[in-house]
């Protein structure tokens, strides 16, 4: 401890200079940017940018790519919370409370108490990262298929707190989450599913495309299939802070919300996603007014958002301890090791640790200065609410067609993006719930993956989920999560009756 | 995909073509290349992608190349690139596409109407054998320990891998087979990257696990897993071969350079000299060293008979493995 915290300060020594600080500016400014731009993720941006390491010392490149991871961290919420229109896939979730709440007013405490909780997520999360990635990593290794398939099966009790009112028309958006999950070439047998010879549906559909489709392009229609056209624009209510309540009601979400994106971000298959819906879950269970959820409760934006920074944080243990890549952004990273002929392993830490511990440290500044630089710019994001609707909305469909477009230029993703529109137009204008479809196609190939893999270990025997103590435990959380309610309420009515 | 470092680039060639006039600048072409057209079929940042790279740096820095335009469509192990390659590149002599050993079997497993046999071989550059890792806990030590315990019970080791007839996928299927097992029998669980795999190795919860050597180095190195045997030759790594060890499989993971189809022979060959002075630099053998890629350099059609050969075999071993009929 006391080790790690010396060698934190000479990381912060080199980190400190102005040549590093600059670039770790230039970092978090180019992540932010790219995390408001749709399509455009944080993986895609340092893989255009790897060329660099021909250049520039391998310190200087770190800072600069863990600038962008973190600010595109940052950004992915500013549109979600906006226009309905997620940046990342992690911010999806905070795309459902958020936006509800910048349509009562409240945009800029939306805005605020997601960079509050990012920087207090990222910062807890980094000082994870210095303090307990040994036993983070230890406990992520644990989790193999059938740990995995457990938590999934957790995590689909989360749908229940965005079923809406008919558990019929949700289930039905979650079987439609589903299909769309299962469309691509399937990992274990290597076969296409529901492809229809389309080579651009081989790699599966980007969730990212569903989620602008049903969100930005649905909601647009919906807004244009309306008789009378509201010229008003969106009133912003109550200033760009967040009030009294605001923080009394946003710290423990952030905290919770932390808790759970640190150590499911450090497992290899546990991903920013799974976390913000374990966290929108807990919150609306713990919440004092649940009505308010799904008409902006700021617990939802708070939550999640942590949750998405926390894991963002997680996804580094692996990498810097072991050398193993668990996202998308961090094989990207690894790569750019290895163009400096820097192979990233167990033994990185020992070898490099110079490097390292300036990247960590690079991570504390950048935090920082990602909070500096968000909160004023919360005054100006508001102010594109207050663009006419008809503008705002026409503007909206240009930035969700040119943003899909740039995750793969293929005109496939851009027919899709509409196709879906479409569907959630008509999924708005029958009264079904969008949000879970978006959970059923990330979790659904998930579970489906890892039940088939546990299943080809243990040679198809179904023991395997009960046999494994970590297994057991989420599935039994799972259970009581679903039943707890209903016993719950069956004892107090015998009580009732006793009493009576 | 173009950075904008690279469409200043095509500003300039574009330009320059104004400036001599189109014709002289086509007339030049057929002689001396003077800039590259690169087509990756795959994302930024992958395997590839780190070819198509190293080329242009090793290119740069012998001096024998500057002008450089990138292009990614990635999906599908190529699949959705290689036609867009064929239709838009088709007759341009100075246009190459990096590919490689996964794309044969994406061609076959995906039934693809175009594959890799309809453009032009140039020249395969580099090549990385696979290891056959158990994790340090295992019981096996030694490839007969985890031969034995195959032919007892298929099924009694799960193997961890990339996805299902992939280079790691084949590579098991091969040594079921020179086992007299069948392929199918093996317990192959498909994993999303090197990055998964390893984890599932590492906290035990498969029996092996295959994967190119640079991936698992460092694991090994620091004695978190085992390498049983190479896919190589020879001992590579200090690692014995499997051919060596009486296991008769040898299988590289290589990836090379190919040009548009409908290009003249004479256009061809001028692409593999240039790619020859290329590969006979100082500068690509430095990267050959710092990458840890072993140049299995094979040009022009000796790179073409190889390539028949290849996609025969491999269509033989995914017809063993069920993925393809």
């Amino acid at each position: 401890m006391v080790e790690s915290f010396n060698l934190l300060m000479m990381g912060f020594a080199t980190a400190l200079t102005p040549m590093n600080l600059l670039w770790a500016l230039a970092g978090v400014t180019v992540g932010t940017a790219i995390g408001v731009l749709p399509g455009l993720g944080p993986g895609l941006t340092i893989a255009l940018l790897l060329p660099i390491t021909y250049k520039v010392d391998p310190t200087s490149a770190f800072i600069l790519f863990a600038g962008i991871y973190y600010g595109a961290m940052y950004g992915g919420s500013t549109t979600s919370i906006l226009i309905n229109t997620p940046g990342e896939s992690a911010t999806i979730v905070t795309a459902m409370e958020g936006h509800k709440m910048a349509k009562k007013g409240r945009a800029g405490a939306a805005l605020a108490t997601a960079a509050v909780g990012s920087f207090v997520a990222g910062t807890i999360g980094t000082l994870g990262i210095t303090f307990l990635a040994k036993p983070v990593v230890d406990l992520a290794l644990k989790f193999g298929p059938a740990e995995y398939f457990s938590l999934m099966i957790l995590c689909f009790v989360t749908v229940s707190a965005v079923l809406g009112s008919s558990a019929l028309r949700g289930l039905t958006a979650l079987a439609l989450g589903l299909f769309f999950g299962l469309i691509g070439v399937d990992l274990q047998s290597g076969q296409a599913r529901f492809t229809f010879g389309v080579l651009e549906l081989l790699d599966g559909i980007n969730v990212l495309i569903v989620a602008v489709g049903l969100f930005a392009v649905g909601e647009t229609l919906h807004l244009a299939a309306q008789k009378k056209h509201k010229e008003e624009v969106l009133e912003v209510k109550g200033g760009v802070g967040m009030t009294r309540d605001d923080w009394k009601r946003s710290w423990k979400p952030w905290l919770r919300g932390t808790a759970f994106g640190f150590p499911i971000g450090a497992m290899p298959a546990g991903g920013a996603e799974i976390p913000t819906f374990l966290s929108y879950y807990t919150e609306k269970k713990l919440a004092k007014n649940p009505e308010e959820f799904g008409h902006g409760a700021i617990e939802g934006v708070a939550g999640p958002e942590a949750a998405n920074n926390a894991s963002a944080a997680g996804v580094l243990v692996p990498m810097l301890t072991l050398g193993l890549p668990t996202s998308a952004t961090a094989a990207i990273m690894l790569s750019a090791f290895q163009s400096y002929g820097i192979n990233p392993g167990p033994q990185l830490l020992t070898t490099q640790g110079q490097l390292v511990w300036t990247l960590i440290a690079s991570l504390f500044i950048g935090n920082v200065m990602l909070l500096v630089l968000n909160l004023p710019l919360v005054g100006l994001w508001v102010k594109i609410l207050k663009i006419p609707q008809p503008l705002l909305y026409g503007g909206i469909l240009v930035f969700a067609t040119i943003g899909t477009y740039g995750i793969s230029r293929s005109v496939v993703d851009l027919v899709l993006l509409y196709v879906v529109g479409g569907l959630g137009f008509l999924m708005r204008r029958f009264d079904f719930p969008t949000s879970p479809v978006i959970i059923g196609m990330i979790l659904g190939p998930m579970a489906e993956q890892e039940f088939r893999r546990a299943m080809t270990i243990s040679d198809g025997s179904l023991l395997i989920f009960i046999q494994k103590p970590l297994s057991l435990a989420l599935l039994l959380i799972a259970a009581t999560a679903v039943l707890g309610p209903h016993i719950w309420r069956l004892v107090q009515r015998k009580r009732m009756i006793r009493t009576n | 995909m173009t950075t904008r470092r690279d469409l200043l680039k095509i500003g300039t060639v574009g330009a320059a073509a104004i400036g001599l006039g189109l014709p002289a600048l086509t007339s030049a072409q057929a002689q001396a290349i003077t800039s590259l057209d690169v087509f990756v079929p795959a994302a930024p940042g992958g395997g590839w992608d780190g070819t198509a790279r190293a080329i242009e740096a090793a290119m740069r820095a012998d001096g024998i190349l500057s002008e450089f335009k990138f292009e990614h469509v990635g999906g599908a192990g190529g699949m959705v690139g290689l036609p867009r390659f064929i239709n838009g590149k088709k007759g341009q002599a100075n246009a190459i596409m990096i590919g490689g050993m996964v794309m044969v079997g994406a061609g076959i497993a995906n039934k693809s109407p175009v594959t890799i046999a309809d453009v032009t071989p140039i020249a395969r550059l580099t090549g990385e054998a696979l290891v056959i890792v158990v994790p340090a806990a295992s019981p096996y030590k030694t490839i007969g320990d985890l031969t034995n315990a195959l032919k007892a019970n298929p099924k009694a080791v799960s193997w961890a891998g990339g996805s299902a007839g992939g280079s790691d996928h084949i590579l098991v299927g091969m040594v079921a087979k020179s086992l007299g097992l069948d392929p199918r029998s093996m317990a192959y669980v498909a994993f999303a990257g090197g990055g998964p795999a390893q984890a599932a190795l590492l906290g035990n919860q498969v029996g092996a696990g295959v994967s190119g050597y640079g991936e698992f180095e460092e694991q090994i190195k620091a004695g978190k897993l085992r390498a049983l045997a190479m896919s190589s030759e020879g001992t590579q790594n200090g690692v014995k071969s499997l051919k060596e060890q009486g296991v008769n499989v040898v299988l590289y993971n290589w990836r090379g350079v190919f040009a548009a189809p409908g290009i003249t022979t004479a256009q061809r060959d001028a692409l593999v000299a240039l790619i020859e002075k290329m590969v006979n630099g100082p500068a690509w053998k430095k990267t050959l060293e710092t990458r840890n890629w072993d140049g299995i350099f094979l040009a022009g059609d000796k790179f073409g008979e190889f390539l028949k050969k290849d996609i025969g075999e491999t269509a033989a071993i995914l017809k063993d493995l069920g993925l393809a009929s």
